[in-house]
């Protein structure tokens, strides 16, 4: 490709797409949708290298609402789909979003393994403690009575999932919390772990004003960790249990090998595995 | 034995797992193609990781032969302990040689019952006087001698086995060998007797020795897959062990996946990517990714799955074949969702089904299931190097820079090029939701009828060629089937041909798009058709019964496994019907 003749897109906006997104007004993935351009605007990657991967469920609509290349998948597998995109495709940029039910729950399973894998790739999970697709259900980081679901009409009584804490024992080597309503400290987290080489988790605290109304207040909770990043994963797991999940900034930040497979010289030829069937 | 049968010889070699009857009964096999012969072997193992049971199945024959025979000419018994295990799989007739171990005790009344004929061989102890000696060798160096066999090439291909193990092991193992081929108590048994004689090759060509999952991971190779994510599962994860690191030979890789969810979402992933990909995996793995087939179905991405079929539902007889998973790949998944179903017919046929499968999905951008089972993938042939030629196939329509791109453009084909991520300009999102032209996600009514017929269109109206199915012999009868039942069929129809009842065999290769229209063509002239299938619900059947106009009287002969049908249960129901 020439990449002479291609002018990069510099500007934030140039990394959004005509589609007018399903959020509600109020919405804090309206800033997360900024934050990611911004940070892709910042670090100037041309948009065709950039493939954003996503699930099921409000937050995982935004791929169509960028001007990369995208995929909006089945619930619960976007980190699988990214997984093998990156396999393959090692030469492009990777995000991943959705939700904390499509994340947690549905996708749990590809969740802790992902972190594990330590492939080069940022995940975001815009977390609003909540099912907004599907009119407000709760979540794996529901507290456990939050009351306000007919689904389950006296709580769930099951105590949430520490996002952070949990990529951090599944192995995750950049682990980060930001909040949407500081859109240019979560661009500047993403600028981060974009640039992290290996699983960069960003927990992006995302209110939901249709179903978690009193997340509106959590503008006046949340604060900035008072700890420098650590690459100390006992620092860290005290760090996030000390927490009240309102924290924010990059927990933890470390090294750990990249899985990144093949790669091999290519040049083998069939006649050479069809010789190992002659007998 | 007479001298029919001294060109078709089956036989088995059973003992304890560990015992090496498995290792025994791949080098007689590689010995028997040495000699000039054709042959397969199939494995049986009882449930256990280590120890329980074993048994290799081996037939052996101057032409070739690609499925099992009725019953056993000769049993090899290393020990007796699994006797009854094997009973149903191992059918022998009064005719049948024994092999045994007297040391092993005694041999089973429901055996020497038979009126079968015994020679008793010390195997253990002659093994035991030679340092490194194993009883297994001992045993294939009996039955070569029976087989008459030329023992030339069996020290090269025991070091090819054996080493890896160290120069003990495989100068232990030719000794043992040749102790067993020179044996006064062979030699003089088979002067005594009516025996097996070599006589000429009746094919001197290039000699192929492979199985089934070997088969699909060659045909996908040619085919251009570059990527490959699985989860392990019996009986497929061989063919995935197998592909791994010839792969990476290619510069490509394959994923070890934390689930089946996973893999067949890597697979989608990586495709998007512009790579050519594929999982392998059996019943309830493919169950667990049917969602994921939908998604690829809707957002137009080429993926292959290999559904190496065991015995079901549920976990069921993981290590035996059944044809059980035709229902799901035809109706499987949710929505409307045109995709490909093709069955691989025989070994060599697992190549030729796999690449076609490959280039089709390519071609198409869409899924194309592959449907093998345990039967085919866990047994080996030794059959000429198989030959085939598929029709052209354009390769993955590519789109160029384009900054007015629409991924989902309708044409004539309805197959719309595909932009690949690094391409500028045309940027977009696949999507699962329902979409535009452009990708939008959209639930008018009018762009959901566009892509459905879309989809469909470039499904059902491409030109399939010749190769939507197998098509043998002419005759008033005729008999359908797919998969591995096919040769089974083949050999019935030959014996049938053989005393004088012509019958056509019909086996469908391509499953779906179904070929109605072909398949009433084939059946002109044809009064009653017979259909065969491994199934206990008849799923074949149902499904023929969906798609296609059958106008000649039908009967069925489906029965489940665990056990593979057999020609002779073949030629009975054909018989029988008169």
């Amino acid at each position: 490709m020439d990449n002479a003749a291609r002018p990069i897109p510099i500007r934030p906006r140039d990394y959004k797409s005509e589609i007018k997104p399903v959020w509600c007004p109020g919405c804090g993935d309206f800033a997360v949708l900024n934050a990611i351009t911004k940070a892709l605007a910042f670090l100037e990657l041309p948009r065709e290298d950039v493939s954003f991967i996503t699930g099921i469920g409000c937050s995982s609509r935004i791929a169509a609402y960028t001007s990369v290349y995208g995929f909006h998948g089945v619930h619960g597998r976007a980190l699988a789909l990214a997984s093998g995109l990156k396999a393959a495709r090692p030469d492009l940029t990777v995000l991943v979003a959705g939700g904390d039910g499509d994340g947690l729950s549905i996708g749990g399973n590809h969740f802790i393994h992902a972190c594990r894998r330590n492939m080069d790739m940022t995940y975001i999970i815009m977390d609003n403690e909540v099912y907004g697709m599907t009119k407000g259900q709760a979540s794996p980081t529901t507290a456990p009575d939050w009351a306000d679901s007919k689904l389950t009409p006296q709580g769930t009584g099951i105590r949430p999932f520490q996002p952070a804490g949990l990529a951090l024992t599944a192995g995750a080597s950049f682990i980060a919390r930001g909040f949407t309503g500081d859109p240019n400290g979560l661009a500047r987290m993403l600028v981060e772990a974009i640039e992290h080489k290996g699983f960069s988790f960003v927990q992006a605290l995302s209110p939901c004003p249709t179903f978690r109304p009193e997340q509106m207040e959590w503008k006046h909770q949340v604060r900035g960790f008072e700890q420098e990043t650590t690459s100390d994963p006992i620092e860290a797991v005290q760090r996030i249990q000390a927490d009240d999940g309102m924290s924010t900034g990059v927990i933890f930040r470390r090294q750990y090998p990249v899985f990144q497979p093949g790669g091999k010289s290519g040049d083998c030829m069939l006649e050479s595995i069809e010789s190992e069937f002659l007998i | 034995m007479n001298s029919a049968q001294a060109c078709d010889i089956s036989l088995a070699i059973t003992g304890s797992g560990g015992a090496g009857t498995i290792t025994a009964g791949e080098l007689l096999l590689s010995l028997a193609g040495k000699n000039g012969c054709f042959g397969m072997m199939r494995r049986s193992f009882g449930p256990q990781i280590r120890g329980g049971e074993a048994a290799a199945l081996v037939r052996i024959s101057h032409t070739p032969v690609e499925c099992m025979n009725d019953h056993f000419d000769l049993l090899l018994a290393l020990d007796w302990r699994n006797a009854d295990r094997f009973a149903e799989e191992i059918r022998l007739h009064p005719g049948s040689l024994i092999i045994a171990d007297p040391a092993a005790g005694q041999i089973p009344d429901s055996i020497a019952g038979l009126g079968v004929d015994i020679i008793e061989v010390p195997m253990k102890k002659l093994a035991k006087e030679i340092p490194a000696g194993r009883p297994n060798m001992i045993a294939l160096g009996l039955l070569a001698h029976w087989l008459g066999f030329c023992s030339d090439e069996a020290a090269r291909l025991i070091t090819e086995v054996f080493g890896r193990k160290g120069e003990e092991i495989v100068n232990g193992s030719q000794a043992a060998f040749r102790q067993g081929f020179t044996e006064p108590l062979i030699v003089e048994a088979r002067e005594a007797r009516p025996r097996p004689e070599p006589g000429e090759p009746a094919f001197t060509g290039a000699r192929w020795h492979f199985n089934g999952n070997q088969g699909c991971g060659l045909g996908a190779l040619r085919g251009g897959i570059r990527f490959a994510a699985a989860y392990p599962i019996t009986p497929a994860s061989d063919l995935l062990e197998w592909l791994a690191p010839r792969l990476e030979q290619f510069g490509g890789s394959l994923v070890q996946a934390e689930d089946e969810l996973a893999s067949i979402n890597m697979v989608i992933g990586a495709s998007y990517g512009g790579i050519a990909s594929m999982t392998a995996t059996s019943g309830p793995g493919f169950a667990l990714m049917t969602e994921a087939m939908g998604l690829a179905v809707a957002s137009e991405i080429p993926a292959v799955v290999i559904n190496v079929m065991r015995g079901g539902p549920s976990t069921g007889i993981p290590t035996k074949s059944e044809q059980v998973d035709l229902n799901m790949a035809i109706y499987g998944l949710h929505g409307d969702a045109p995709h490909l179903v093709l069955g691989a017919l025989d070994h060599a046929d697992c190549i030729l089904t796999t690449e076609w499968s490959v280039r089709l999905a390519e071609a198409l951008q869409t899924v194309a299931i592959v449907l093998s089972d345990q039967n085919l993938a866990q047994s080996t042939v030794l059959i000429p190097e198989p030959e085939y030629e598929l029709p052209p196939i354009k390769s993955r329509a590519i789109a160029d820079p384009d900054e007015n791109y629409q991924r989902y453009q309708e044409t004539r084909s309805g197959v719309s090029p595909m932009a690949i991520p690094g391409t500028a300009g045309s940027t977009y999102v696949a999507d699962g939701l329902e979409h535009t032209e452009s990708g939008k996600p959209s639930t008018a009514a009018a762009d959901h009828a566009k892509q459905l017929d879309k989809r469909l269109r470039k499904v059902e109206d491409f030109d399939y060629g010749p190769h939507w199915a197998d098509i043998r012999g002419e005759g008033e009868t005729a008999i359908v089937t797919w998969g591995s039942t096919t040769a089974a069929v083949r050999e019935a129809a030959s014996r049938l041909a053989a005393r004088g009842d012509r019958v056509k065999v019909i086996a469908l290769r391509l499953l779906l798009p179904a070929s109605p229209d072909k398949l009433a063509a084939e059946l002109e002239g044809v009064s009653r058709v017979l259909i065969v299938e491994q199934s206990h619900s008849a799923q074949f059947h149902r499904y023929l019964r969906a798609y296609y106009d059958i106008k000649a009287m039908t009967h069925t002969l489906a029965r489940p496994g665990p056990q593979p049908l057999t020609p002779g249960e073949i030629v009975d129901q054909v018989e029988q019907w008169s």
